[in-house]
């Protein structure tokens, strides 16, 4: 077998004015490996991509490719022939159609003209070679992000490179299209694509990743074989500290108090149908459930973004006005939706403005906003939740991952809600953020507030008293607190264990 | 689980022949005006018999021509993902340039032998596209602003050398194009429509064209697929105002004067007749033909209502009225979302 890295990257440093983004940074990669790369945000790995991608000229270091040097900057072909990257942000272009993407500037022409069938039929046969099952006449818009991404993989291979960089393709998958990745990967794997593996998720790199290269700091922290690494020294080298085991959390529910929330026979379809449930003061409940299963739409429905067609929901003695934000949050709901880029805040305004966006009524007389009022407060949440910025004024842009959903998470509890509804609260972010987030959902938790988790990561629902698992639009399994994983990933599935 | 799980889960192809069958649909996307301009027509029949004589339509061809060059120049910027106002003003101050260098007495200079005219009215429209360029691509500013500061200037420029006079007695090179039949049918015409057909067939079928879309839809994405996007910015914003100088100099020649006023207020008719049309405001989508198909719809009416005797105080309110009626028309044939 072939033995010659396909990248081997030596002492790269990178300095963006003080910062040092790479420090002396070694990566290897053999042939036929997924590799995995590890680290929290900020650990080095996006410019280490964009060294590897030739976007950036490390400052000192050496890139090989195959053996022989990297090619210049300005080179893009050649970069593009020998590596290639499926990037979190789409370079799809929406309104063109799939056969277009794939041959974009490089379409079949005669005469200076485009051969339009000559081209459908390349990109279908490209499609094919690589087993993505997808209409090469769509426009891309009406793709999936899970076949926008095979699509992507399949253009990168097309350019014959065949070292492929996914920059955490699982962030924004469910559980059944995150299966059908892998399942992919490992076919390219068998024909000889060598994957570079860029994931928050541990769990994720066990699967199907043979080495793991961790990053902490803007160093390289270690590479191991994934069989030898147990989980926990994964964690501490990603952390730097002994892995924090999550504690067992003493439950907070008040029984025999009025529930907060009740839900009686909600429907909307064709997201859900004849839901019914409580949630005690003080209670975290986990509505679990795979993409599609319409518990996005439900906990959507209960921050008033969706108007259900039939049924009630009561929080406390009010009932909001159904479909209607302005109502729900007035009868105590905060809300954390699921795409925090789409609907999470403001980017170019102020971490004080996004904070404070949702009770602004508070904030002063009648029209009016007090800025030192609204600085305050932002200043309160932006300490409780430990947001990592110079001070309340910084755009919410300018922050990363993590520290943005915080921001999403302080506006939620600015209102001091009586009910949390929370989509996904820890997509996205890294290991240490995503406990801490939920060690905050806890503190609410305790102190009153009923929670309502709507997630398909078992690390955001271990937190739960109580699991309803959604199933078609429909509440199939209710788990009490203690469950085994699989009981919750058979649940989420349809799958019956004891069958 | 699915059984190879190397597949897609894509929903399966229902029948073997969606495929084909949306093509057509997306292809009936383009011809969704054509129903109101057969309505139209017959309207117009009904209206005044007059309508459907040949010289009749040859006038609205002709009266339209002038401005379907600025639609079609505006398409093409807008696709791209940039935005022209200032194309009205070159319409105007193209020509009245020529006309100032190459004609004596009066506010003119003289200066030129009066065969340099029509190159003078292009090289005015070179030079502005290359100015908004340069403003726009080079130092990143604003598209909307920079040409509406464009738009204000030029035609300051237009009424500082006219003096807000007209040029009269234009030389004979500047008059041909506006009042020369080819075939029986003024050039202006022709010039119009051969302009059109070269440009659907360069944006729908070179890679040139092709990259309009690529730029206007994802600029990033274009980007990384190798295309010159600044580049080729810079050679739509230069050909938009050439084909809005074009224009200027059909007007000219067929009124044989340039007005301090000409192409004022041109451009909202321009963008709404791009808008009907199904051209994105945001970049990246829409078609010369449709862009066509706009304009065409849009004197078609004007026209009905002069021949129905509409007093000439009236027509601009029912102008508006019948924009916005075309655009809440095209949102419901289209069913998408105009931006």
């Amino acid at each position: 077998m072939n033995t010659v890295p396909v990248v081997e990257a030596h002492g790269v440093v990178k300095r963006y004015g003080a910062t040092v983004a790479l420090d002396h940074a070694d990566l290897t990669v053999l042939p036929g490996q997924t590799h995995a790369l590890v680290g929290r945000n900020g650990a080095g790995k996006s410019t280490l991509v964009s060294v590897l991608t030739g976007l950036t000229e490390p400052d000192a270091g050496t890139v090989r490719l195959n053996g022989e040097p990297a090619p210049a900057l300005s080179d893009r072909d050649a970069w593009r022939s020998r590596v290639a990257c499926v990037y979190q942000r789409s370079t799809i272009i929406p309104e063109l159609s799939v056969a277009e993407n794939l041959f974009l500037n490089r379409q079949e022409t005669r005469g200076g003209l485009v051969r339009w069938a000559a081209l459908r039929r390349s990109a279908a046969e490209l499609l094919e070679r690589w087993s993505v099952d997808v209409d090469v006449h769509r426009p891309a818009r009406e793709l999936s992000v899970e076949q926008r991404q095979f699509v992507e993989i399949a253009r990168a291979l097309s350019f014959g490179a065949r070292f492929v960089i996914l920059d955490e393709p699982t962030a924004q998958l469910d559980g059944a299209a995150i299966t059908r990745l892998f399942g992919h990967i490992a076919e390219l794997q068998r024909q000889g694509v060598t994957f570079l593996f860029i994931s928050h998720h541990l769990q994720e790199v066990y699967e199907i990743c043979d080495t793991v290269t961790v990053f902490r700091d803007a160093r390289h922290v270690l590479t191991a074989p994934v069989a030898e690494l147990p989980k926990a020294d994964l964690v501490a080298a990603m952390t730097g500290e002994n892995a924090v085991t999550t504690q067992e959390r003493a439950a907070t529910t008040r029984h025999g108090a009025e529930p907060v929330l009740r839900v009686d026979d909600l429907s909307l379809a064709p997201f859900f149908e004849g839901v019914s449930f409580d949630i005690a003061p003080g209670e975290i409940v986990g509505l679990a459930g795979a993409g599609g299963s319409g518990k996005t739409e439900l906990a959507e429905a209960l921050a008033g973004l969706r108007k259900p067609t039939s049924g009630t929901v009561f929080v406390g003695d009010r009932r909001p006005r159904p479909g209607d934000v302005p109502s729900a949050l007035a009868a105590g709901v905060g809300f954390v939706p699921e795409d925090r880029h789409h609907q999470g805040f403001v980017p170019e305004m102020s971490i004080a403005d996004n904070t404070t966006m949702s009770v602004m009524d508070r904030l002063g007389p009648g029209i009016f906003v007090r800025s030192g009022l609204r600085d305050r407060l932002a200043g309160t949440m932006i300490s409780r939740l430990a947001v990592k910025t110079p001070g309340p004024e910084l755009p919410v842009s300018a922050l990363s991952g993590g520290n943005q959903q915080k921001v999403v998470m302080a506006r939620a509890l600015a209102g001091d809600p009586r009910l949390l509804v929370l989509i996904t609260p820890t997509a996205g972010v890294d290991v240490r953020s995503k406990e801490f987030l939920l060690g905050k959902v806890a503190e609410a938790a305790a102190a009153g507030t009923a929670v309502l988790i709507a997630s398909d990561e078992l690390d955001d629902l271990r937190l739960c008293d109580r699991l309803l698992v959604v199933v078609h639009g429909r509440l199939t399994t209710e788990l009490p607190a203690g469950w085994q994983d699989r009981e919750v990933v058979a649940a989420m599935e349809g799958v019956d264990l004891d069958a | 689980m699915p059984e190879s799980p190397a597949a897609v889960g894509a929903p399966p192809r229902t029948t073997p022949g969606t495929a084909p069958r949306r093509i057509a649909l997306a292809r009936l996307r383009d011809f969704a005006l054509v129903p109101g301009i057969i309505a139209i027509a017959i309207v117009g029949q009904l209206v005044n018999p007059v309508f459907l004589q040949y010289d009749n339509v040859i006038n609205i061809l002709q009266t339209m021509s002038e401005i379907a060059l600025l639609v079609l120049a505006q398409t093409m910027v807008l696709v791209v993902g940039k935005m022209d106002l200032s194309l009205e003003s070159t319409f105007g101050l193209a020509p009245g340039v020529a006309a100032w260098l190459t004609i004596g007495g009066g506010h003119s200079l003289g200066l030129l032998p009066s065969w340099t005219a029509v190159p003078v009215v292009l090289l005015v429209g070179v030079v502005v596209g290359a100015l908004n360029a340069l403003l726009i691509v080079r130092f990143g500013l604003s598209g909307f602003v920079v040409t509406l500061g464009m738009l204000i200037v030029l035609r300051g420029l237009l009424t500082g050398i006219s003096g807000g006079q007209t040029f009269f007695g234009l030389p004979d090179s500047m008059l041909y194009l506006g009042t020369t039949l080819w075939a029986g049918v003024p050039a202006s015409i022709w010039i119009c429509v051969l302009l059109f057909a070269g440009g659907i067939g360069l944006l729908g079928y070179t890679r040139f064209g092709r990259s309009l879309y690529a730029i206007g839809g994802n600029e990033d994405a274009a980007k990384a697929a190798g295309i010159r996007t600044d580049r080729i910015v810079w050679i739509v914003l230069i050909a938009a105002s050439v084909l809005a100088a074009v224009g200027g100099l059909l007007l000219s020649g067929r009124l044989a004067s340039v007005a301090a006023a000409q192409g004022n207020g041109y451009i909202f008719t321009v963008f709404a007749a791009a808008v009907i049309g199904g051209v994105s405001l945001n970049g990246g989508r829409g078609t010369l033909f449709g862009a066509f198909t706009g304009i065409l719809l849009l004197y078609m009416i004007q026209n009905v209502l002069t021949l129905a005797g509409v007093p000439a105080q009236w027509i601009g309110a029912l102008n508006g009225a019948i924009i916005l009626i075309a655009l809440v028309m095209s949102r419901i044939t289209s069913g998408k979302r105009q931006t």
